[in-house]
């Protein structure tokens, strides 16, 4: 029996309102609302449906969509990659025989799984969703328990919508204060990961609370969620609020009409308690974070822009080619990328222009912008970003992962230096050798105009 | 997947922290979409880890740094793990989706406190092989007892050898339904795609 009276943490709540059955080892079996399928992490589900003779539960809860392998430089005709062209085959193939809807790569609706979904309104607040990518936390942003699945856990949610899950133990990162100019949210959650480290979330689900998050947009938001994983945490919420509701309000799969005001009584309910207990509390400083960029290569070896390289593991310093106790600033860039799912909403590509407006990309700085969905490209195209940005000399790219994982064909030689807006500067993820440092849009931006890693807060105001 | 026999083997040392997905399998090689024939790719892009593990003798046991496995969901990491032969892993922390993929697959992550990894670590280097039970979530070596930890569920599991989809079917298709039924009465707007059952 549930109590009513104890105080609960909105991830606790998530969790009771989706658990179907307590488990006496530890896990709960969970139910799930939602899955999103892409090309990479599907295959090998869709065989342990065909080894077992399984069917799809609830077809209508799954959407399909090809983002990691796709190319982003043209669209049109065939993929050029054997591989890539059979991978998102098969997705479709797979789709079409267990009847889930696949969002083609040509149509309006296609582009990286965490973007379009909430674009879709297929993400809402209450809902428990799986994919099988870590960065599935970004939709925790509408205060939706949302997480990332191995492929195995894929096959099991398209047959029984359930998983055996561990309840995780609660952590809430709050912001006081607001940010300075040109400091986002991907600059927070970057100071976050550098002050309790790669796997400091371990085993915890994340909430954010304060201003800072309060008065966020809901790209900003998802921004913030979409990196808990890089703490560790596979979990991270936010409490929806009015800035949710109005987001959302009128997308195409978000509940209409009557149904639309039932979910929104339903969805204000979705809070922590004021007299919640969490088992852990971290404290920030909106109003004290600069402006972050990575020099190793684990997300929580980053630093202030305006610092020195700290002592670091060797192995990373050398592998990225930079020198404790020297600033990051006036260091070469060679490859700027501004995208994925951390960074490639249309206000991460406002933020860019802004810094670019006008100016171009420094001699020998390959730059380019990778939009995170196709209706994410029509609507920067509407407002004419996209001639700023190719004016600036960057190349205006199709939407999809790309450089976040390359291995859609767009890569980082070997020794090259990039700074990108996404989520991961490990060995060899933007290429093997690459030498990948993480930023925000705006931070990118300036780097690619100089040439070299810039305060922006200084050179940009 | 046959349920998990007790074996005694050599361990090769991995002592690096934060060791991702990335590493043990680059992006690049995602791009197949079978699950068996991955070992080549495991590490592929460490040469030198490859050639140390080669003369080690490609122990089927790895001991491992903190946080190992973090990074992306992508489950080729343990299938390419599985693929060179690895059944079981020991580390002070993994990973969450990569441990819950390991289970999934049959491979033993279990969490050990650094100062007892330390020490097996030392008697791993020195030759001696290491005797794993499961059921007791201990490590035998050279007569020294090194405790680890499974998950409850997850150790359940890869001793029994479960199919868990499967399972859950079997056992708690009525508990779904039920759940199904309650939902579509509170929350109907995440039924309206659906006919009426
Ligand atoms: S953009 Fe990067 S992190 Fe996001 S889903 Fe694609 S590959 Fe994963």
């Amino acid at each position: 029996m549930t109590s009513h009276a104890s105080p609960r943490t909105l991830y606790d709540r998530l969790w009771g309102a989706h658990t179907v059955v307590r488990g006496d080892a530890g896990k709960d079996l969970i139910y799930i609302d939602r899955h999103l399928l892409h090309e990479v992490s599907t295959p090998q589900s869709f065989e342990l449906l065909r080894d077992n003779g399984l069917v799809v539960r609830r077809p209508a809860t799954q959407l399909a969509v090809p983002d990691h392998a796709v190319p982003t430089a043209e669209r049109g005709g065939t993929i050029r990659g054997e591989l890539a062209r059979k991978q998102v085959a098969l997705l479709e193939a797979n789709c079409a025989e267990f009847g889930i809807e696949y969002l083609a790569l040509e149509g309006q609706q296609q582009g990286i799984v965490h973007v379009i979904s909430p674009e879709q309104g297929f993400t809402m607040p209450g809902i428990s969703l799986v994919c099988g990518d870590s960065h599935t936390a970004t939709h925790g942003a509408f205060g939706a328990l949302a997480f990332g699945i191995g492929a195995s856990e894929c096959g099991t949610v398209m047959a029984t919508q359930t998983l055996w899950q561990a309840r995780n133990r609660n952590l809430r990162v709050h912001y006081a204060g607001t940010l300075q100019p040109h400091v986002t949210t991907k600059d927070m959650i970057l100071a976050l990961i550098g002050k309790i480290g790669a796997g400091g979330g371990i085993g915890h689900a994340m909430e954010f609370s304060g201003e800072a998050v309060a008065s966020a947009s809901m790209e900003a938001r998802m921004t913030l969620c979409n990196m808990g994983i890089e703490a560790g945490s596979r979990v991270a919420l936010v409490a929806p609020d009015d800035t949710t509701f109005t987001w959302l309000e009128g997308r195409p799969r978000a509940p209409q009409g009557a149904m639309w005001e039932k979910a929104v009584m339903y969805w204000r309910t979705l809070r922590s308690d004021d007299d919640a207990v969490f088992d852990r509390i971290v404290e920030m400083d909106a109003g004290a974070i600069a402006p972050q960029v990575t020099f190793g290569t684990s997300p929580d070896q980053v630093m202030p822009v305006d610092g020195l390289v700290p002592a670091g593991p060797a192995r990373a310093l050398e592998y990225m080619g930079v020198e404790a106790g020297r600033p990051l600033v006036g260091l070469g860039v060679d490859y700027a990328f501004i995208g994925s799912c951390t960074n490639s909403r249309i206000e991460d590509l406002r933020a860019a222009a802004q810094v670019i407006r006008g100016r171009r990309i420094a001699q020998g700085v390959t730059a380019m912008v990778v939009p995170g969905s196709t209706a994410t490209k029509q609507q920067a195209e509407a407002e004419g970003l996209d001639r700023l940005f190719e004016q600036a000399g960057f190349a205006w790219h199709h939407a999809g992962c790309s450089l976040c994982v390359a291995m859609n064909g767009d890569v980082v030689p070997e020794g090259k230096r990039s700074i990108s807006t996404s989520n991961r500067n490990f060995e060899g993820r933007q290429g093997a050798g690459a030498r990948t440092h993480l930023a925000s849009p705006a931070m990118v931006a300036a780097a690619a105009i100089a040439g070299h890693i810039v305060d922006v807060r200084k050179e940009f105001l | 997947m046959p349920g998990f026999i007790p074996f005694t083997a050599n361990a090769f040392v991995l002592e690096e922290d934060d060791v991702d997905t990335d590493i043990i399998f680059p992006a690049r090689f995602l791009l197949h979409t079978e699950r068996q024939g991955l070992g080549r790719f495991a590490f592929r892009d460490r040469p030198a880890l490859l050639d140390a593990y080669a003369r080690a003798g490609k122990p089927p046991i790895l001991l491992a740094g903190a946080n190992f496995g973090c990074g992306s969901s992508r489950e080729h990491a343990v299938w390419s793990l599985h693929g060179m032969g690895v059944a079981a892993i020991f580390a002070p922390s993994f990973g969450e989706i990569f441990r819950g993929n390991c289970a999934n697959n049959g491979i033993v992550a279990g969490g050990m406190a650094a100062g007892t990894l330390a020490r097996l670590q030392a008697m791993a280097n020195a030759g001696h092989a290491l005797s794993i039970d499961l059921a007791g979530q201990t490590v035998t070596c050279a007569a020294q007892a090194f405790p680890f930890t499974v998950p409850d569920s997850d150790r359940e599991m890869l001793l029994a050898g479960w199919n868990t989809t499967t399972r859950i079917l079997a056992l708690h298709g009525k508990d779904i339904a039920a759940f199904e039924t309650s939902q579509r009465a509170t929350a109907p707007w995440l039924w309206t795609e659906e006919a009426d059952a």
